[in-house]
């Protein structure tokens, strides 16, 4: 006994108090971490001391560290409620504080605390109390708050304002843990709001504020002890309560709104207080956007904060503004100056919310211009916020199925334009909006594969890894269009590119696809035209095509036109002996009536030699492949290699004679590729896969848990075991690349040569310099380098122009057709509040405001022993108690319908005397009063929860 | 209502945290770090607003002010102004000023406690309950005297049971 008390007070006499803890952690003789470690040790020990204050030392020092530097303390969960229930506050404050710091719902010794609890709570020193319910604000649970709901129960009528609103404050958290608790405390908790006392009634709005939020319905009874509060309250705090509860009612019953307005207003036009002036300005455009002079009242006071110095109004006035905008554009379109403006505001807040009110001004008439300058802005404003502009223009024009897109030419250049931004990092987007855009709208195909070509050849954008989906879904677009393309072998060498080799296989898996495609086309092509039926393959061409060359036509025919004929007479002198050059000649001729045809066609004129050498070089560079290392790309490279091997030894032989029966072998090995790729892919409903019929035998929903046990014991398999397979595979393994080294010597510098060519035949350096050429004139480029310096005038321009909802008036094109499926296959449609759920907590609410006749009409009346007997019972038995909410959340509806029915017979009749005893007994002495509230509420009450009859709310305003 | 109040130094230190709903540890450390990340991106006289949804869940506003060395930041939902909360900062600064005369980042270091006895009598259980830095000091200066009363009869009491025993 006297060795451990002495112990203690050594351990007391030399223990670092916490001041002592932070000085020597500031000191830094010892790094941090181990300093902790050290410290934990002491308190560790320390904290097991039967020495009250060691042990409350300890404690508090465990405490900070959690807090602070984020130590574990749950272990010490028990010494934390020995030090609470010391009698000493000093020791008493940190031992709650370390509970509301450490404790949460799972906790197991919170069953210890609950005796603690209550004997702090009726404690007579008001401290102690508060500690008490402190505590209870942060930790309390289902049981707890059962428990303790009488004790909270007698605090809510304290004569001492300090725990009144301690009280209070904490019925929030017990009626979230345990809505049961409404029926005992929510007669109480409204009656303070009648309190004279400011900080009372601060605390119990609070509390409504925080509950409306959840179920707003049940609260409309108490809209006018609010409104009162509204009108007479000088508590800018209070107000700002009371109108975030407004605004969550006022939408729920339409004659409440056209009794705030007015003292809303009133707020708006008196009040200094900018924080109320805000707070007033949302309540009306959130709320009561049909009171039109108000709304015009808070737009003016949204312009001046606008404009304010003040970058905080100025950011709440942008974000009030985009809460209006999608019922009251006119309010953004008023403020396009201060919104463009913001654009370039340093403040990266204020940024975005310009950006979220311009992209809410988009429609169809502007979506181009807003569009070109929105671009311009990201090619020079850093990457996070380009990258910001770039998802807000995919969103806003993506949406419902391209909705505001007239011009898809136009929008498919732009994703290109879009791709090549430095600091684009949309790849994904891009690249579904792409591909969806390929398979819906037929139309906007052959500017999509120009798009795909310019993005494809440039080996720069290969090396940027945020593009690789991008290029990805290009190449597909190349393939899967290719006889869109005015020229296919360009395609080939922008796909098997050196550079190719850094997308990830699965991209490059794409890619090699896609050379299949265009290779079988290009042979296609070719075997036609030798056999004569070239012109006829290209009439129908023209036919099907005519409308989208035209576009293309005036530009590029002169040189085109001259290439075609020297190219022409070139084949024909090597495959046609047949024909003269006179009857070649004459074909033209013939042909140029319809001449872009031949311009089209010219272009993807090959020559065997061409072929040849296409068929090579396709061999050479698939031919290292096959020792890839990837599944997806080994088997398509194999596909294409076999492919090449079959037709290449028949193409090379027949080179020059047996003109006629030439290739028939080969042409229908093409034709039946060509034919597996020429089935048109469309856009796949979200519910397609619904409509299949599971077939017998399948059962989907079986616990595939077992599976677990399998799976943990066979390893994943590993890439190399593909290779095992055969000893073929083994071999070329070995043979190319049994020795990587050497492949990497070897391949930078074949691959930088190659590379230097591809740019080299292309003309491409970096970016392509000269975009003219391949982008048609009537569609600018978007990073137009010209509009670059001055976009703020651009800007100026664009708010004076085109923010006007103007309609277009000389529409270029009519919309072509979007493939939409029937059944509404995309659905992001305006995004939906999620319905508030229908909690227990509302359930017992609306019972304790309009349920009560038949539940409490007795209790009520009787004097308040029968609701303690009640109460008591509760809390021994709330097995009981339980079944009785059940009881009652089952009975409840019938039990609503029921008397609202009763009541609404009644109230024919009794209206007017009501609202006379109503008004007689505002005057009369509290208990009075409040009984007849009570009545008048369960009256307003039975209406709102049968179908909406007439609403009685206006009564008690008026 | 309000989810935490934070007080970090502009090295990111944390001088106080006070998190209204739990929070393991490891995950109140984390979000310290993101709230200081996004805090010491922003520059000076930009607005004192911050989406907080990505750190700390939906409907989450965060109301950061800069004093000297230090950081106040509030986190709330929406049932709260913005400019209320940053009016709150101010409160909480002011009692801070009168109670330490003049208050430095060490004051707030070596004063854990007693900012917490500041801050819980102006935020309670995530509500504001008062925004009078006078009555603030006031309750303050009773539970200091209570606290210096119950550690001086404990000092009395247990030197004569240590005595006692012995």
């Amino acid at each position: 006994m006297a060795g451990s008390s002495s112990s203690s007070i050594m351990d007391n006499l030399f223990q670092r108090t916490l001041d002592d803890l932070i000085k020597s952690m500031r000191l830094q003789l010892l790094t941090e971490s181990s300093f902790i470690t050290k410290s934990i040790e002491d308190i560790r020990r320390e904290i097991k001391s039967t020495d009250p204050q060691t042990k409350s030392t300890a404690l508090q020092k465990l405490t900070y560290l959690s807090a602070i530097h984020g130590v574990d303390m749950s272990w010490a969960a028990f010494h934390v409620v020995e030090v609470m229930s010391s009698s000493l506050f000093s020791h008493k404050r940190i031992g709650y504080h370390a509970a509301s710091v450490s404790f949460h719902d799972q906790t197991p010794v919170l069953l210890l605390i609950t005796n603690q609890l209550r004997k702090d709570l009726s404690s007579t020193n008001h401290f102690h109390a508060s500690l008490a319910l402190h505590c209870l604000s942060t930790i309390a649970t289902l049981d707890l708050a059962r428990d303790l709901t009488p004790d909270l129960f007698n605090l809510l009528s304290s004569s001492r304002v300090f725990i009144r609103n301690r009280a209070i404050a904490v019925v929030l958290r017990v009626f979230d843990k345990y809505p049961d608790a409404v029926r005992v405390c929510f007669k109480r908790l409204v009656e303070n709001l009648e309190s004279s006392d400011p900080q009372v009634v601060t605390a119990v709005v609070g509390v409504f504020c925080e509950l409306s939020c959840k179920d707003p319905r049940s609260y409309l009874p108490l809209a006018p002890e609010f409104y009162r509060i509204l009108v007479d309250s000088k508590n800018n705090w209070v107000l700002i309560k009371v109108l975030k509860i407004f605004a969550r009612l006022a939408p729920l019953e339409p004659r409440l709104g056209k009794r705030i307005v007015e003292p809303i207003c009133e707020h708006i036009r008196r009040s200094g207080a900018k924080s109320l002036v805000f707070e007033c300005v949302r309540t009306v455009i959130t709320s009561l956007s049909d009171h039109e002079s108000a709304v015009k009242l808070a737009v003016s006071k949204i312009r001046e904060l606008l404009v304010d110095q003040d970058p905080n109004l100025r950011y709440l006035g942008l974000h009030a503004l985009s809460v209006a905008a999608p019922k009251h554009l006119w309010a953004v379109l008023e403020n396009k100056d201060a919104v463009v403006k913001s654009l370039d505001d340093e403040d990266s807040n204020i940024k975005i919310e310009s950006l979220r009110l311009l992209m809410a001004m988009v429609s169809e008439s502007n979506v181009v211009e807003i569009s070109r300058v929105l671009l311009n802005y990201a090619l020079k404003s850093d990457p996070e916020f380009c990258n910001e502009i770039l998802g807000s223009i995919l969103t806003t024009c993506g949406r419902n199925v391209y909705e505001i897109i007239v011009d898809f030419d136009w929008y498919v250049s732009l994703l290109g334009e879009m791709a090549t931004i430095p600091h684009c990092q949309k790849g994904e987007e891009i690249e579904n909006q792409l591909t969806d855009i390929g398979m819906r709208v037929k139309d906007a195909r052959l500017q999509l594969v120009r798009v795909a070509r310019d993005l494809l050849i440039d080996p720069a954008l290969l090396g940027n890894v945020y593009l690789h989906r991008i290029l990805c879904a290009s190449a597909w677009v190349a393939g899967e269009y290719v006889e869109l393309a005015s020229n296919p072998l360009e395609l080939i060498d922008a796909l098997v590119q050196p550079r190719a080799n850094l997308l990830p296989p699965s991209f490059r898996a794409v890619y090699i696809n896609s050379v299949l495609k265009v290779l079988s086309f290009c042979l296609d092509c070719y075997i036609n035209q030798d056999e004569g039926t070239a012109s006829s393959y290209c009439s129908n061409f023209a036919g099907r095509h005519s409308e989208m060359s035209d576009v293309k036509k005036d530009t590029e025919t002169p040189e085109l036109a001259a290439t075609c004929e020297s190219s022409t007479y070139e084949q024909d002198e090597d495959f046609n002996p047949r024909h003269s050059t006179a009857e070649s000649s004459d074909d033209l001729s013939v042909e140029n009536g319809i001449d872009r045809v031949v311009t089209r066609f010219s272009k993807r004129n090959f020559t065997h030699e061409s072929v040849v050498s296409l068929l090579n070089r396709i061999e050479s560079i698939f031919g290292s492949l096959t020792a890839n290392q990837d599944v997806e790309v080994l088997e398509r490279a194999r596909n294409i290699l076999a492919f090449v091997q079959l037709i290449k030894a028949d193409i090379i032989d027949n080179s020059g004679q047996n003109v006629d029966k030439k290739y028939t072998q080969v042409s229908t090995v093409i034709k039946s590729i060509r034919d597996a790729f020429s089935m048109e892919l469309g856009p796949v409903s979200v519910s397609a896969q619904g409509r299949v019929a599971v077939p017998d035998g399948l059962v989907l929903k079986e616990n595939l848990d077992d599976l677990k046990a399998i799976c943990g014991d066979t390893e994943p398999p590993s890439s190399s075991s593909f290779y095992a397979g055969g000893p073929h595979f083994g071999t070329t393994l070995d043979a190319s690349s049994s020795n990587p080294l050497k492949n990497a010597e070897s391949g930078p510098s074949n691959e930088s040569t190659s590379l230097l060519e591809h740019r080299k035949r292309h003309g491409l350096y970096y970016l392509a310099s000269d975009k003219s050429e391949t982008i048609p004139d009537d569609y600018p480029p978007a990073n137009d380098p010209k509009s670059n310096s001055n976009e703020a005038d651009e800007l100026a321009k664009l708010t004076e122009q085109s923010l006007l909802l103007r309609k277009k008036t000389n529409q270029m094109k009519s919309r072509p057709v979007v493939v939409k499926l029937d059944d509404g296959d995309v659905a992001p449609i305006p995004y939906k509040r999620p319905e508030p759920r229908d909690s227990s907590l509302s359930g017992a609410i609306k019972e304790a405001l309009l349920g009560s006749e038949t539940h409490q009409s007795l209790s009520l009346d009787k004097s308040s022993t029968k609701r303690k007997g009640k109460k008591k019972q509760g809390t021994n038995i709330p097995s009981e108690m339980k079944e009785n909410l059940g009881d009652a959340e089952k009975l409840d509806p019938e039990n609503l319908n029921s008397s609202s029915k009763s009541k609404e017979r009644r109230r024919r009749g009794k209206e007017k005397i009501v609202e006379g005893e109503e008004s007689d007994q505002r005057g009369k002495k509290k208990s009075s009063h409040r009984h007849g509230r009570h009545k008048t509420h369960q009256r307003a009450n039975s209406p709102l929860n049968v179908v909406s009859q007439t609403p009685v709310i206006p009564d008690f305003l008026l | 209502m309000i989810r935490a109040v934070l007080v970090m130094n502009t090295q990111g230190k944390p001088r106080l945290a006070k998190f209204y709903e739990f929070r393991p540890v490891e995950k109140q450390q984390e979000i310290i770090r993101n709230v200081f990340a996004v805090l010491c991106s922003r520059p000076e006289h930009v607005s004192n607003f911050v989406d907080a949804e990505s750190i700390f869940g939906q409907d989450a506003r965060l109301v950061y002010k800069h004093f000297a060395t230090l950081y106040f930041v509030l986190i709330f939902d929406g049932s709260e102004n913005e400019l209320a909360m940053l009016d709150l900062i101010q409160v909480f600064v002011e009692t801070l000023d009168k109670c330490f005369r003049n208050v430095c980042e060490l004051d707030v270091v070596f004063n854990y406690s007693k900012m917490h006895t500041i801050l819980d009598e102006i935020i309670f259980g995530g509500q504001v309950l008062e925004t009078s830095s006078t009555e603030v000091m006031k309750a303050v200066e009773e539970i200091s005297k209570l606290e210096a009363a119950s550690s001086a009869i404990n000092l009395v009491s247990k030197s004569v049971s240590s005595w006692r025993s012995r």
